[in-house]
C-alpha cells in the first residue's frame, strides 16, 4: 500500500515536510515565525487540503465547509471540558463528529450536482450557523463562544489524579503544553501526515475516479460507475480534514465560536484553494500561507503606521494617500481580499502554481532549440 | 385568527423583498446564464442610495438658538430647514421615497458598468468561476461601503405621515387587533407594482419578448440576427434597479448595514431555487411563500414545538423541495438543470 508511483512523490513529500518543519527559520526575514501565525498557516493549509480534495478533484464547490470545521472546534473543546486536557482524544473525536455531519449533509447535498450543489452545502452550513447562535446555545455557548471553565467534570484527568489549579488548565499532548513552539511542531507534524494522505489519494485509483467524475460524469455513469459512493467517501474525507483543522484550532486555542461557521468562513477557504491551484498538491497549502500571512500583515496596520510609510511626501499627496491606503489594511483587509478573490478568478483561473508552470515552461523552452520551440508552440496553437 | 392574519402580513412584507431580489437574481440566471453572488449586494448598494440622499439633504449648519437667552447658544439644523422653512422639513421627511428618483439612475449605471466591466467576460466559463468572481465582488462592494459608512446599521425614518399604524382589521370589521405599520403595507404595495411593471415589461413589449426567447433559447435567437448581448446588459442593469429598490424602500423596516446584502443574498439564492431556476413566476411565489412560512415560525406558538425553527425553516423547505423536485417549485425543463 505504501508504495509510489514515482520517486518524485517521495522527493515531493520529504521537500514538503523539511519546509513545513524548517517555518521558523526560513520565516525569521519576514518576521512572520511567531508560532502563533505558524500554527495558522498549518492549520489553514490542512483545511484547505481537505477542500481541495473534493473541490480539486471533483469539481464539487462546497460553499458550506465552514460547518465542518466549526463542529471539529466544538467538540474538541467539549472533549477538552468532559474527558481530558490530552489533545489526541479532542483531535480524534473532532475528526470523527465532522465525519459524521459530513455524511449526513453529503448523503443529502450530493444528490444535486453544480450549482445545486453549491447552494444545498450552502443552506446547510447557514442552518448549522443559526442553530449554533439559537437552540443549540447550551452546547455552543451563543455568542460569547464555547469556553474551558474551572468546574469542568474532565473525567478522565480526575480519574488519573490531575488536580486542577486555580488557573485553568491548558492543552498538552502527555504532559507537553500545546502552546507556543510545541503547539506549531504539533500541527506541523499533523499537516505533514495530512498532505501524505491527500498525496497518496491523488495517486490512487479512488483519486483518478474521482478526476474522471470532473471531466464527464455522464459517461462515468454510462460505462456502468455508480459515482456517488466515491463522491460521498470524499465528502467525508474532506470534511474531515475540516474537522481535523477546527480541532487543531481549538488545541491551539481552547475556545470555540459560531462565527467560524459562517459562509464567509467558507469562502475564504475556497478563495485559499483557487488561489493555490485547484487540483494541484501543494496549491491549497500555498494559497493558505500566503492569505494568511497578508492577513497577519495588512490588518496589523493603522493610519500612524501609514503616515509613517508615506511620511516622505508633500502633504497634501500624504493625505490623500494615507486615506486611500487605509482602505485596503487594518480592519478593512476584507476588501484587499475580495480584489484578490477577483483578480485571481480572472486572470488565473489556475492559481498560483499554474503560474509556475506557465514559467517553468517558458524557461524549458527556451533551452530548446529554436525550431523545436516554434514546432512546439505549432502543435500547441493547433491542439 | 388575527394573530395569523398578523403573521401573514409579516410574511408578506419580507417576501416582498425576497420576491423582488430573486426577480432579479432569475432574469440574470435565465437570460445571462450567470449565478451572480453580488446580486445581494446590489440590494445593500441601493439602500445606501437612501442613506446617502438623507445624508446629504440634512448636511446642517449651525444657527443661532433663539430659545436660549442668557448666552449665545446655537444649535444643528439641517440648511434645507435653515434655508427653506416652508418645504425644506417635508423633503427632509421625505428622503426615504424620494430616494428612488435617486436610485433609479444609480442603479442603473452601477449594473450597466458591472455587467460591461466584469461579467459580461465570464458568460462561457465554468459556473464555479462565476460564483467565485461576484462573491469577490460582492466583498468588494461591501468593504468599500464599510469604510465609508462604518460598520453600524444606520436607521431611516419613515416619513412622518406613514410612520404610524393602520389599524387593519378595523377596515374589515375584524376588531382592533389586527393594527399593521402603515409603511410596510408601502411596501408591499411598491414591491407588488414593481413585480408587476417589470412582468408587463417582459410581457408587452417587444424588448421583453426577445428577453424572453434569450432564455428559452439564447442561441436561436442570436442566429436570428439578433444583438442579444447588448440586450443582456439592459436586462442585468434593469435586475440591478429591482434588487436597489427593494434595498431603498427596505431601510425604515431594517437598518441597513454593510453586511444586509448578504444576509438576503443567502436566502434569495434559496428562493430562486425553491421557486425554480429560470422561472420567473416560481421566483415571486416562492419569495412570498417562504416569507410567510418564515413569519409563521417566528410564532412563539410554533418555537414552543419546535425550538429554532424560525431559523432554519427556509433552509429546510428549500432542501426538501430539492430532493423531491429537483427543479423547482415551477421550474421548466432544460433551464439549469446541473
Amino acid at each position: 500500500m505504501f508504495k509510489f508511483s514515482a520517486a518524485s512523490d517521495w522527493m515531493l513529500f520529504l521537500l514538503f515536510s523539511a519546509v513545513v518543519l524548517t517555518m521558523p527559520i526560513w520565516l525569521a526575514p519576514i518576521g512572520a515565525n511567531y508560532p502563533d501565525l505558524m500554527q495558522r498557516f498549518a492549520i489553514f493549509g490542512l483545511f484547505a487540503i481537505g477542500f481541495n480534495l473534493l473541490f480539486g478533484l471533483t469539481g464539487y464547490l462546497s460553499f458550506g465547509h465552514a460547518a465542518f470545521l466549526g463542529v471539529g472546534s466544538y467538540t474538541a473543546v467539549w472533549s477538552f471540558k468532559l474527558l481530558t486536557m490530552n489533545v489526541l482524544p479532542a483531535i480524534g473525536l473532532a475528526i470523527l463528529t465532522a465525519g459524521l455531519f459530513a455524511l449526513v449533509i453529503g448523503f443529502v447535498s450530493l444528490r444535486r450536482s453544480g450549482i445545486y450543489f453549491s447552494i444545498l452545502t450552502l443552506a446547510f452550513a447557514q442552518m448549522s450557523y443559526n442553530l449554533a447562535y439559537s437552540v443549540l446555545t447550551p452546547i455552543t455557548n451563543g455568542e460569547s463562544g464555547l469556553q474551558l471553565t474551572l468546574s469542568d467534570p474532565r473525567v478522565i484527568d480526575t480519574a488519573m489524579g490531575e488536580v486542577v489549579g486555580r488557573s485553568l488548565p491548558s492543552t498538552n499532548l502527555f504532559g507537553i503544553k500545546m502552546s507556543g513552539m510545541p503547539g506549531f511542531y504539533f500541527c506541523a507534524v499533523v499537516l505533514i501526515i495530512g498532505f501524505f494522505i491527500s498525496l497518496r489519494i491523488f495517486r490512487s485509483p479512488f483519486g483518478t475516479m474521482l478526476r474522471a467524475i470532473k471531466s464527464n460524469q455522464t459517461r462515468m455513469s454510462y460505462t456502468g460507475f455508480n459515482t456517488r459512493p466515491y463522491l460521498l467517501a470524499v465528502f467525508v474525507i474532506s470534511g474531515m480534514y475540516a474537522g481535523l483543522a477546527g480541532g487543531l484550532m481549538a488545541v491551539t486555542d481552547p475556545l470555540a465560536g459560531a462565527e467560524r461557521m459562517q459562509w464567509t468562513a467558507s469562502g475564504e477557504v475556497v478563495l485559499m484553494t483557487i488561489l493555490g491551484g485547484a487540483g494541484t498538491l501543494i496549491g491549497p497549502v500555498l494559497g493558505a500561507g500566503i492569505i494568511k500571512y497578508f492577513e497577519n500583515i495588512f490588518s496589523a496596520y493603522n493610519t500612524t503606521q501609514l503616515n509613517q510609510v508615506f511620511a516622505a511626501l508633500p502633504d497634501g499627496l500624504q493625505e490623500i494617500m494615507v486615506s486611500v491606503a487605509s482602505m485596503f489594511v487594518g480592519k478593512s483587509w476584507h476588501l484587499t481580499l475580495g480584489l484578490m478573490f477577483v483578480i485571481v478568478v480572472i486572470f488565473l483561473p489556475g492559481g498560483i502554481m499554474e503560474g509556475v508552470r506557465r514559467i517553468g515552461g517558458l524557461f524549458r523552452r527556451g533551452q530548446k532549440s529554436p525550431e523545436s520551440a516554434s514546432a512546439a508552440a505549432a502543435s500547441t496553437t493547433q491542439a | 385568527m388575527d394573530a395569523i392574519l398578523l403573521q401573514i402580513l409579516n410574511g408578506l412584507d419580507k417576501g416582498g423583498a425576497y420576491a423582488l431580489i430573486a426577480l432579479g437574481l432569475t432574469l440574470t440566471f435565465g437570460t445571462l446564464g450567470v449565478v451572480n453572488f453580488a446580486h445581494g449586494a446590489l440590494f445593500m448598494l441601493g439602500a445606501f442610495c437612501a442613506v446617502s440622499l438623507n445624508q446629504l439633504l440634512t448636511l446642517s449648519t449651525k444657527v443661532k438658538d433663539e430659545s436660549i437667552t442668557f448666552f449665545d447658544a446655537f444649535k444643528e439644523v439641517p440648511i434645507l430647514e435653515a434655508k427653506f422653512p416652508t418645504w425644506g422639513p417635508i423633503i427632509v421627511d421625505y428622503s426615504v421615497p424620494l430616494s428612488i428618483i435617486v436610485a433609479i439612475p444609480v442603479m442603473l449605471l452601477i449594473g450597466w458598468i458591472m455587467e460591461r466591466g466584469l461579467i459580461r467576460h465570464f458568460y462561457k466559463r465554468a459556473h464555479a468561476d462565476q460564483i467565485l468572481v461576484t462573491f469577490g465582488l460582492a466583498i468588494v462592494l461591501q468593504e468599500i461601503i464599510k469604510h465609508f459608512y462604518g460598520a453600524n446599521p444606520i436607521p431611516q425614518l419613515a416619513p412622518a405621515a406613514v410612520a404610524t399604524s393602520a389599524n387593519i382589521g378595523a377596515w374589515f370589521g375584524l376588531g382592533d387587533n389586527i393594527v399593521y405599520p402603515w409603511w410596510r403595507l408601502i411596501y408591499l404595495a411598491f414591491a407588488l407594482l414593481v413585480i408587476g411593471a417589470a412582468f408587463a415589461f417582459l410581457r408587452f413589449t417587444t424588448f421583453g419578448m426577445v428577453v424572453r426567447a434569450g432564455m428559452q433559447d439564447r442561441e436561436t435567437v442570436g442566429l436570428l440576427g439578433i444583438d442579444i448581448e447588448r440586450r443582456f446588459t439592459i436586462v442585468f442593469a434593469l435586475a440591478a434597479v429591482c434588487a436597489g429598490l427593494a434595498g431603498v424602500m427596505y431601510t425604515p423596516i431594517l437598518p441597513p448595514d454593510y453586511h444586509i446584502g448578504m444576509d438576503f443574498l443567502v436566502l434569495s439564492f434559496v428562493v430562486v431555487v425553491v421557486g425554480g431556476m429560470g422561472s420567473l413566476g416560481g421566483a415571486v411565489a416562492a419569495g412570498f411563500l417562504l416569507g410567510i412560512l418564515q413569519s409563521f415560525a417566528s410564532m412563539t406558538e410554533v418555537k414552543s414545538i419546535i425550538p429554532g425553527i424560525d431559523q432554519i425553516i427556509i433552509y429546510l423547505v428549500a432542501v426538501v423541495v430539492l430532493l423531491t423536485m429537483p427543479r423547482g417549485l415551477m421550474g421548466r425543463k432544460g433551464v439549469m438543470e446541473d
